[in-house]
């Protein structure tokens, strides 16, 4: 690590334009900073600290919308009321994102920024890798990329984004509110990270300076699961994972909506198959055509073909889960 | 072996992304704080965990190192009562904060029911994940996820054991959780 000075933001306009400066890295929860400046990802020559900012004690529901203050701990967003009634796949998500001791630490509105596990990213010596140095090519393209991308890669990087609240929050359409020097902006939890096609240098759409103040969720999605794949039954990243939320009369799907992770750079939406999931009943055979169907467009690397059918499968037991009485 | 995290690597070539900008503020800091009940009042350089501080300053080396980076759990303590991973928390942070760790367990010579649970039920070989085990365990019997084996392995899951003494840390969680009901 190397030296930094520490300064605490009195208010959220303060740190904005704190971290507007360059050089400057926002500490929240630390659970993914403190590796960053470890292994050189991030080598900020101040940390501005805005975990004790009063930005995120709070869950609360107004009108129909349920406002989560982003400092809020996993553990204490999964253990609220509201998430629980409400949002069950979030509170899965989060039971399965990490340790309840990293969950004590880590903050809802961090864990979204959270960067990939391609160990060429994480490598402590110097890889290719357009996130860490951009320019120098992607290592994972011709290397291992056994937990890498279906969705969405280009040549110039083929990593998945591994937040599983964050495969949630797509799921349930929320939005991300930030401030930054010119007011600040709404999001889509959708449009937050970033693809390869788009910029494969960054994770996600916030600028320098940019703070999330706020997530939104609107309504309820009660008939909600989330299943993750991964290679030992607790604490590890997903190979897969699928949040499904559902609308029901009776065992009739009137809506779904699913989101895939740790098969792309982003949360991975699967539109098709929502569209033609609706009017289904819970366990007819179509369903399973249906959610196939939708992986049409996926274009699995040489390693990471094995997630296809695990995929699809994750998202039908999480359909099936989400339904569940 | 890890070394403290302010020793600095050797490569001093800005990496991108890390503008070459020096800053004029100082790193170094003042932080008070509370450890096993006595003030504790340090200046210390800001890249300093509390994980380090517990052991390198305060010479509490019952927290110990294993991965430095939130992996394993050994270095698990208490901050206002709950359970986190000293290495992954700056000591600056920690202002006005109120820090436990295994030193701060037993009362007036008397072990913590945790601790006697884990030397009733054998649930160490070597020790070195031991403290962290049982930290861990005292949240996790403090937030009520010890009701079957299942949950409390689930909620224990942060914390590694490479002796592999799982069984009999379940059964020594579990053992402690009715002693403490």
């Amino acid at each position: 690590m190397k030296p930094f000075a520490y300064t605490r933001a009195a208010s959220a306009a303060e740190a904005v334009d704190t971290a507007s400066r360059p050089g400057v890295a926002i500490l929240a929860g630390g659970t993914e900073l403190l590796n960053w400046m470890r292994i050189g990802v991030s080598e900020p020559h101040e940390v501005v600290d805005i975990g004790h900012l009063p930005l995120g004690a709070e869950i609360r529901l107004d009108g129909d919308v349920v406002h989560v203050g982003p400092l809020t701990k996993l553990n204490d967003v999964a253990a609220h009321e509201l998430v629980g009634d409400r949002f069950p796949v979030l509170r899965q998500a989060i039971h399965k994102s990490a340790s309840a001791q990293l969950r004590n630490l880590a903050t809802i509105g961090g864990n979204p920024l959270q960067s990939t596990r391609c160990p060429y990213f994480r490598s402590e010596t110097v890889t290719a890798c357009n996130k860490r140095r951009p320019g120098s090519g992607c290592a994972a393209r011709h290397g291992i990329a056994d937990n890498h991308a279906i969705f969405g890669w280009t040549d110039d990087c083929v990593a998945v984004q591994p937040s599983d609240p964050a495969t949630a929050l797509v799921a349930l359409d929320s939005t991300v509110v930030t401030a930054d020097q010119n007011g600040g902006r709404r999001i889509a939890m959708r449009d937050l990270h970033a693809l390869p096609g788009e910029d494969p240098t960054v994770h996600h759409v916030l600028r320098p300076g940019e703070v999330i103040v706020e997530i939104e969720i609107s309504g309820a999605a009660r008939a909600s699961a989330y299943v993750k794949v991964r290679e030992r039954e607790s604490y590890e990243y997903a190979l897969v994972s699928a949040a499904v939320a559902l609308d029901l009369d009776g065992d009739l799907i009137t809506r779904a909506r699913i989101a895939v992770g740790s098969v792309a750079m982003k949360p991975w939406r699967l539109e098709r198959a929502e569209r033609s999931l609706a009017g289904m009943r819970i366990g007819s055979p179509e369903m399973g055509e249906s959610v196939r169907a939708a992986f049409a467009e996926a274009r699995p690397l040489p390693d990471s073909e094995y997630k296809l059918p695990l995929a699809q499968n994750a998202v039908l037991r999480a359909i099936e889960e989400a339904a569940r009485p | 072996v890890h070394e403290p995290d302010l020793i600095t690597d050797s490569d001093d070539t800005p990496l991108a992304g890390s503008p070459s900008v020096t800053s004029r503020l100082p790193s170094t800091a003042s932080v008070e704080l509370s450890i096993n009940g006595d003030a504790v009042n340090a200046d210390v350089d800001t890249r300093l965990t509390l994980l380090d501080f517990l052991r390198e300053r305060a010479h509490l080396t019952g927290t110990k190192k294993g991965c430095n980076r939130g992996e394993c759990g050994t270095c698990t303590v208490l901050v206002d009562g709950r359970r986190v991973n000293a290495c992954m928390i700056l000591i600056t942070a920690l202002a006005g904060r109120r820090v436990t760790t295994i030193e701060g367990l037993a009362t007036n010579g008397r072990l913590h029911p945790v601790q006697e649970a884990f030397i009733d039920h054998d649930a160490f070989q070597c020790g070195f994940c031991t403290p962290g085990q049982i930290m861990s365990a005292v949240g996790c019997i403090n937030e009520g996820h010890t009701a079957d084996p299942a949950e409390i392995r689930e909620w224990m899951s942060g914390n590694l054991c490479r002796c592999s003494a799982y069984p009999q840390i379940v059964a020594a969680v579990r053992a402690a959780a009715e002693a403490l009901s």
